[in-house]
């Protein structure tokens, strides 16, 4: 049964959604709507699992003093110490008049957030264009036909994105020749390109839903006969 | 004294006292007209001005239920009214409703307005199984600062009743209807072929043939292999995809006795990796060598994620890498840091945007479609090698359509587009 119960919830709920793409009526219409309210509370209860097995994890890191186990003592901290923060002060916000949210400008919540996690958030995203310009410098090398392929579109395309290119040439043609190029990789090879590789994507998720639909695929339950 | 001479002063004053009368009534006149601009509706003179302002209704009203929905839903339609033109007599439409069980209209509440122009209104919010009667009225008004000065309202068309009622099919998408069940029939012809003991092509995946080779080589190192099952949850198709790879990569890496670690971004991923790797050492004969440490939950952040496991490859280089999931911006921020570490990385997600960047930074990529065929591909068990072989042959159909539509498109003969809208 252990095996079995999975399988069968799968398969109705499965059933149960594509069925409702095409059945606007009750209770199908309704499935997806219900459904998804179902897989938000399981996720707010689940995301415990997670905080407690980061604390396990990390606590023992800390306790066998293993490499890394200050970075480890400085997650426990800022976890613990944001969520005491954001009680505490959820609560006092309660009781105050007129009643206040810790999410609230001012508060030491709101300051870890603004000063803290945006700016790492923002200097993790930031860090994408050096790793852009890393990873360009080895694919457009031209090494064979596609890679030099790939360099001649690349440039095109980067001269139609800056206005430069088409500058220096405006005294042979008023034509935004470059821009125009640009646009037409764009809106022809790369949109022909994209739409196979949705249609190939398509059919592979259709292929793999009615695997696990159908009781085929079972490694998401832990595979097995 | 001649009688004229008498009688002028009294002329004089009697002129006098009817000049200033009349200029009296011409100031307290002005002033009242010019109060009246300032005022709203009450006064006389309002009431003349807001029947000169009064715009004609609008005409042909009909309601109909909404098609193809759940029902609760009805569309009001009108043709706009005579006074709405450009700088005209209309600035808005309102739109009334009222419920009826015995047939006849109550009272009717208004449900919303709508700009002038407009000739339609959906009311969403449409009891069923009962009458529904409608009002529309074309309206004038003016405003100042925020301040409604005056409001002119044509006398409303009354429509009804309509009954707001739900379909058991979307004729809209019958189209995706026989796609889906077509294919589905392939697939299923196909997978039943396969386990009748046909022998079925399956073209080789280089990022697949590959998997043995890295895991071997982390073997032969000494070092880890990391996989990153993406950052969506179990809801999405991707990470299940993904999570069925790993079964087959923890197979391989619990027989060559390689240390597996899978930092995962939600906890519901988490619970499932470690079923599913413990489930695979226990085919590989290994069930003592899985430790639930090797999937760890690090943040639900994006960024925050990415960081983590950027450290740990940079800390612990890792000589095997595997990204199979949904991946976003963090797609290059790892990628890049696993390369630059000399990692031998194979990638693999149904995210079009992210490709490119896995091609970039990675040995090998399963683009799309070959994400989720990795599974059957790496199982060779008949039965999924027969969704494999049902997946290409959707792929022939469509190519053959595409063809077939190009060069109906180039004559002019027929638009086959149409056929492949889904609403």
């Amino acid at each position: 049964m252990r095996r079995e119960i999975p399988l069968i919830i799968t398969t109705i709920a499965g059933l149960v959604f594509a069925i409702s793409y095409f059945i606007p009526h009750m209770p199908f219409g309704e499935a997806e709507t219900i459904f998804g309210d179902w897989v938000t509370i399981v996720q707010a209860f689940a995301i415990w699992l997670g905080v407690l097995n980061l604390l396990r994890v990390t606590g023992e890191k800390i306790h066998r003093k293993r490499p890394g186990w200050t970075y480890a003592a400085i997650v426990i901290v800022t976890m613990v110490g944001t969520i005491a923060i954001g009680i505490y002060e959820g609560f006092a916000g309660m009781n105050a008049t007129p009643p206040s949210s810790y999410r609230d400008a001012g508060t030491t919540f709101d300051w870890i957030f603004q000063y803290l996690y945006d700016p790492l958030s923002s200097t993790m995203f930031a860090m994408l264009a050096f790793y852009i310009s890393s990873a360009a410098y080895r694919a457009f090398r031209a090494r064979n036909l596609e890679a030099t392929m790939l360099l001649i579109a690349a440039f095109f395309m980067m001269g139609g994105r800056v206005p430069l290119l088409d500058q220096l040439i405006s005294p042979f043609t008023d034509t935004l020749v470059f821009s125009k190029l640009s646009s037409w990789i764009m809106n022809f090879p790369v949109a022909g390109g994209q739409r196979a590789i949705a249609i190939g994507i398509a059919l592979g998720i259709m292929s793999s839903s009615l695997r696990v639909i159908l009781g085929i695929e079972r490694s998401h339950i832990g595979g097995g006969e | 004294m001649p009688l004229y001479r008498r009688h002028l002063p009294c002329r004089f004053f009697t002129g006098l006292v009817v000049f200033f009368h009349f200029f009296l009534f011409l100031l307290l006149a002005g002033q009242a007209i010019s109060q009246t601009a300032e005022t709203p509706v009450s006064s006389a003179i309002d009431s003349l001005k807001l029947t000169d302002h009064t715009p004609l209704p609008p005409g042909s009203i009909s309601a109909e239920d909404v098609p193809d929905d759940a029902g609760g839903a009805i569309d009001i339609i009108w043709e706009v009214s005579p006074d709405d033109v450009p700088n005209g007599k209309v600035r808005s439409y309102h739109i009334f409703r009222s419920v009826s069980l015995n047939g006849m209209p109550s009272e009717f509440t208004k449900i919303g307005e709508i700009n002038a122009g407009s000739t339609t209104f959906r009311d969403g919010r449409a009891a069923e199984d009962v009458d529904n009667f409608y009002k529309v009225a074309a309206v004038n008004f003016e405003n100042s600062n925020g301040t409604l000065l005056w409001e002119a309202m044509s006398s409303p068309a009354l429509v009804g009743p309509v009954h707001a009622t739900s379909q058991w099919f979307n004729t809209r998408r019958v189209n995706a209807f026989v796609g889906v069940v077509l294919l589905s029939a392939i697939i299923i012809f196909l997978i039943n072929q396969a386990k009748s003991g046909k022998n079925l092509y399956i073209r080789k995946i280089a990022g697949l043939e590959a998997v043995d080779e890295a895991v071997g080589r982390a073997t032969e190192m000494g070092k880890k292999i990391l996989f990153i099952p993406g950052i969506q949850d179990m809801n999405d198709v991707q990470t299940i995809a993904g999570i069925a790879i790993l079964g087959h990569v923890a197979e391989l890496a619990a027989e060559y006795e390689a240390k597996l670690e899978v930092p995962v971004s939600k906890s519901l991923v988490m619970v499932t990796a470690r079923e599913t790797m413990k489930e695979a050492y226990a085919r590989a004969g290994r069930s003592d060598a899985f430790h639930e440490s090797q999937v760890v939950f690090i943040t639900e952040d994006q960024f925050g994620y990415a960081a983590a496991v950027e450290g740990q490859i940079v800390r612990e280089k890792p000589a095997t890498i595997f990204y199979q999931g949904a991946f976003f911006a963090e797609s290059l921020l790892l990628a890049e840091v696993g390369n630059a570490e000399g990692a031998i990385q194979i990638a693999g997600t149904g995210e079009p945007s992210q490709l490119p960047f896995f091609v970039a930074a990675c040995d090998y990529t399963l683009i799309g479609e070959e994400l989720f065929a990795a599974s059957a591909y790496m199982s060779h068990e008949p039965r999924q090698l027969g969704s494999l072989k049902g997946q290409d042959v959707g792929k022939a159909v469509f190519l053959v359509a595409i063809v077939v539509g190009i060069v109906c498109a180039t004559f002019g003969w027929i638009d086959l587009s149409h056929f492949f809208r889904v609403n």
